[in-house]
C-alpha cells in the first residue's frame, strides 16, 4: 500500500475485511443453495385404502382401532377435518416424540391418499366434515370484522399480526402468515381445535365469522409492511433490540468518527 | 486570551509552563500534529473535492425525493432482500430524505476536519472568587433593593409574603397525603370490589340473572353450544347499556370453557359450573392482564404479561408465575330457554390486590 494508506489504515482492517466477506459468502451460500427434492408418493384411493394407510401409519401410536395409546389421542369423533388439517399440514405423522408436532414440509401422502385417510376416521364417528370452498376461501369474508373477531379470540395466542406465540413448556401458537396456511387448514383448526388449540366450532364463530377471520388472515399474509422491515411484527423487543444495536451502534460510531482527528 | 477577551492559537512549540505556584509544574499542551491537508496541497485539494462530493450527495438526495414524490405510486411495493415486500414509496423517500440531511452534517463535519483550523488554543480560567469591590457591589444592590421595596419600613410585609408562600403548598401536598392509605374517597373501594356481573337489587332488572353474551358480537349463548374443548370470550349482558364500557369490560372479562365434569377436582368449581361448563374472570389476580390463552390439552390458562399459569381442574389454582391468588370463578346456570346466565356477580373482587381487598 501507499504511503498515503500506510498513514490511514488501522492493523486490524484485514481482519475485519475478511470477517465481512466469510458473511457475504455464506449468506449468499444460504440464499441460492439449492433445497432438497421430496419423496414421490404412491397412489392410492376409497375408506379401504385410507384402513390401510391408518394401519402402516398411525396405528402404533393412536391404536390399531383409533382409540388412542398411552402414546396419541382416541382419534374416534375428530372427523375428516381433523385428519386433513393434522396431515396435510405435515404435522401428523409426528415424526419424533416433542411436546408439539410441528407444520412440516414436504408432505409425504398425495391429495387422494390424505382423503381416503381422512374417510375412514369419518367413518368410525360423526366428527368435524371438511368445509366446503365457499367458506374457505376468504372472497366472502369481511377482514375489517374478521379482524376485530381475530383480536377477542386468537391474537392472544397467535399475535396481533398472525406472528404466533409462546405457550407453556415449550408448546406454542404457530406463525399464521405463511402462504401455506390455507384457508380450508384455518377453518379445520378453528372447528377441530388442535393440539392446545381450543375448539371454535360453528355455534360459537359462525361459518360466515369463520369467513370473516379466514379473509384477515389473507389480508395479513398478502399486505406487505406499509413501514419497511417488520422484524417480524413481535412487538417492542425486537423494536427495540433494532433500536439499540443498529440505531445506537450508528450513532456511537458516528460519535467516534466525529471525535477523532482527521488524517 | 489576549486582553480584550478573545481566543489566539498558541504557538508551534509546545507551550512554556506558566503558573503562579511551584508544588505542581504546568506540562503545558503537546506538540502540535499537522494535518495532511495542511502540509500537502494535494491532499487539501482531494479533502476539498470530499466536501463537494458530500454535500452534492445531499442536493442529490433532496432532487431524487422530489422526483420519487411525484413519480412513485402509493401503492406499488418492492421486494428487499432481509426486508421482504414494502411499500416503494415508503422505502424510496425514508432513504432520500435520510440521506438529505445526514450528507449536509457529514459534508459539514468534514470540512472541519480536515480544511479548518484545528490549533489548540490555551483559555486561560481566571479565579471564581469575584472581586471585592464586585461582592460589595452586589451587597449594595441587594439592600438598595429592599430598601425601596420598603421592606425595613413595613416588616409586616415581610410576615405575611412569607405565610402565604408557605400555606401555597398545602392543596397539593395535603391531597397527596391524605390519597395514601386505607382510608379512601367514598365509592373507589366500593367500584373496586363491584362488577357489572352484580345484579341489582332495585330497578328494571333487579334480581334477574344476567345472560352471558360472546364478545364481540354481544348473543347469548345456549350451553349446548359449548362442546368439550371450546372457550368463549364472555361479557355480561348489561355491558350493551353500560355507559363506560372499557371500565367495566376491564373488570367483567370472563373466560367460559367446557371440560369433562370428571376432570374437575374441586366440588365447588363444578357446582358454579353447569355440566362441566366452568368461567372463571379473566382478569389476571397478578397486575391485571387478561388470561386470555387457553391451552386445551392441559387445562391451564396462560396469562401472557408475566406467564401466571392457572389450573382450571383445580379451581384455576396459581401452578406458575406470579399470581398470588387464583381467579374468582362466577357462577352460572341455566334459564328457562338454555341461555346461561349468571345468577350472582363475583364473591370477591376481581383483578390484582388492594389495599382494603379483603
Amino acid at each position: 500500500m501507499n504511503a498515503l494508506a500506510a498513514k490511514r489504515r488501522h492493523p486490524a482492517t484485514l481482519a475485519v475485511v475478511l470477517f465481512l466477506g466469510l458473511l457475504v459468502t455464506g449468506g449468499v451460500y444460504t440464499l441460492f443453495a439449492p433445497k432438497t427434492a421430496g419423496a414421490t408418493a404412491v397412489a392410492a384411493e376409497t375408506v379401504d385404502a385410507g384402513h390401510k394407510l391408518f394401519l402402516a401409519n398411525c396405528a402404533t401410536c393412536h391404536g390399531v382401532n383409533a382409540q388412542g395409546t398411552k402414546d396419541g389421542p382416541s382419534l374416534i369423533g375428530v372427523g375428516a377435518a381433523g385428519v386433513d388439517f393434522q396431515v396435510s399440514s405435515g404435522r401428523m405423522p409426528m415424526l419424533s416424540p416433542n411436546v408439539q408436532a410441528p407444520r412440516t414440509e414436504p408432505i409425504k401422502y398425495s391429495e387422494e391418499e390424505v382423503a381416503a385417510m381422512a374417510g375412514y376416521v369419518a367413518s368410525l364417528a360423526p366428527g368435524p366434515a371438511i368445509p366446503g370452498e365457499k367458506y374457505t376461501n376468504g372472497s366472502i369474508g369481511d377482514a375489517a370484522k374478521g379482524g376485530e373477531i381475530y383480536r377477542v379470540n386468537c391474537a392472544m395466542c397467535h399475535n396481533y399480526a398472525g406472528s404466533g406465540g409462546a405457550l407453556t413448556r415449550g408448546k406454542y401458537a404457530p406463525s399464521l402468515t405463511a402462504s401455506d396456511v390455507t384457508g380450508q387448514r384455518i377453518y379445520e383448526a378453528m372447528l377441530t381445535g388442535p393440539q392446545s388449540m381450543p375448539v371454535f366450532n360453528d355455534m360459537n364463530v359462525s361459518p360466515q365469522e369463520k369467513a370473516d377471520v379466514i379473509a384477515f388472515i389473507d389480508h395479513l399474509q398478502t399486505q406487505p409492511s406499509e413501514g419497511g422491515m417488520n422484524l417480524g411484527n413481535m412487538g417492542p423487543v425486537p423494536e427495540g433490540l433494532f433500536v439499540w444495536i443498529f440505531g445506537l451502534g450508528s450513532l456511537i460510531l458516528c460519535a467516534v468518527w466525529l471525535g477523532q482527528k482527521a488524517a | 486570551m489576549n486582553d480584550n477577551g478573545h481566543l489566539v492559537p498558541a504557538p508551534d512549540a509546545a507551550v512554556a509552563p506558566v503558573s503562579g505556584d511551584d508544588r505542581f509544574q504546568d506540562p503545558g499542551l503537546p506538540p502540535h500534529v499537522h494535518r495532511l491537508a495542511d502540509t500537502d496541497p494535494r491532499a487539501a485539494k482531494r479533502a476539498e473535492r470530499q466536501v463537494v462530493a458530500l454535500f452534492a450527495l445531499s442536493a442529490i438526495a433532496t432532487i431524487l425525493f422530489l422526483v420519487f414524490y411525484f413519480a412513485i405510486d402509493p401503492e406499488s411495493t418492492v421486494f428487499v432482500p432481509f426486508m421482504g415486500a414494502v411499500k416503494a414509496m415508503n422505502l424510496a423517500l425514508g432513504v432520500t430524505s435520510a440521506a438529505c440531511l445526514f450528507f449536509i452534517g457529514i459534508g459539514a463535519v468534514h470540512w472541519a476536519k480536515t480544511l479548518m483550523p484545528d490549533a489548540e488554543v490555551a483559555e486561560e480560567r481566571h479565579e471564581l472568587r469575584s472581586s471585592d469591590a464586585d461582592r460589595a457591589k452586589a451587597v449594595g444592590l441587594l439592600q438598595d433593593g429592599a430598601q425601596s421595596a420598603q421592606l425595613d419600613r413595613r416588616p409586616m410585609l415581610k410576615v405575611a409574603a412569607g405565610g402565604a408562600l408557605s400555606l401555597f403548598a398545602l392543596p397539593f401536598v395535603v391531597q397527596i397525603v391524605g390519597s395514601l392509605g386505607k382510608k379512601q374517597p367514598k365509592g373507589v373501594i366500593d367500584e373496586l370490589k363491584s362488577t357489572i356481573w352484580d345484579i341489582p337489587k332495585t330497578g328494571p332488572n333487579a334480581n334477574k340473572a344476567i345472560r352471558l353474551v360472546r364478545d364481540p358480537v354481544l348473543t347469548p349463548i345456549k350451553a349446548e353450544e359449548v362442546t368439550i374443548g371450546s372457550v368463549f370470550h364472555v361479557l355480561p349482558e348489561t355491558i350493551k347499556e353500560s355507559e363506560h364500557v372499557l371500565e367495566d369490560k376491564g373488570k367483567a372479562a370472563v373466560l367460559m370453557m367446557r371440560l369433562n365434569p370428571t376432570d374437575l377436582k374441586v366440588q365447588k368449581a363444578k357446582d358454579w359450573g353447569y355440566e362441566g361448563i366452568v368461567a372463571y374472570s379473566k382478569i389476571c389476580t397478578h397486575v391485571g392482564c387478561p388470561v386470555g390463552l387457553y391451552e386445551q390439552v392441559t387445562h391451564h390458562l396462560l396469562c401472557p404479561c408475566h406467564q401466571s399459569t392457572f389450573d382450571i381442574t383445580n379451581d384455576c389454582e396459581v401452578i406458575f408465575g406470579p399470581a398470588k391468588r387464583p381467579l374468582p370463578q362466577l357462577k352460572i346456570t341455566v334459564d328457562d330457554e338454555g341461555y346461561l346466565v349468571a345468577p350472582q356477580g363475583f364473591t370477591e373482587a376481581v383483578g390484582p390486590s388492594f389495599w382494603s381487598r379483603s
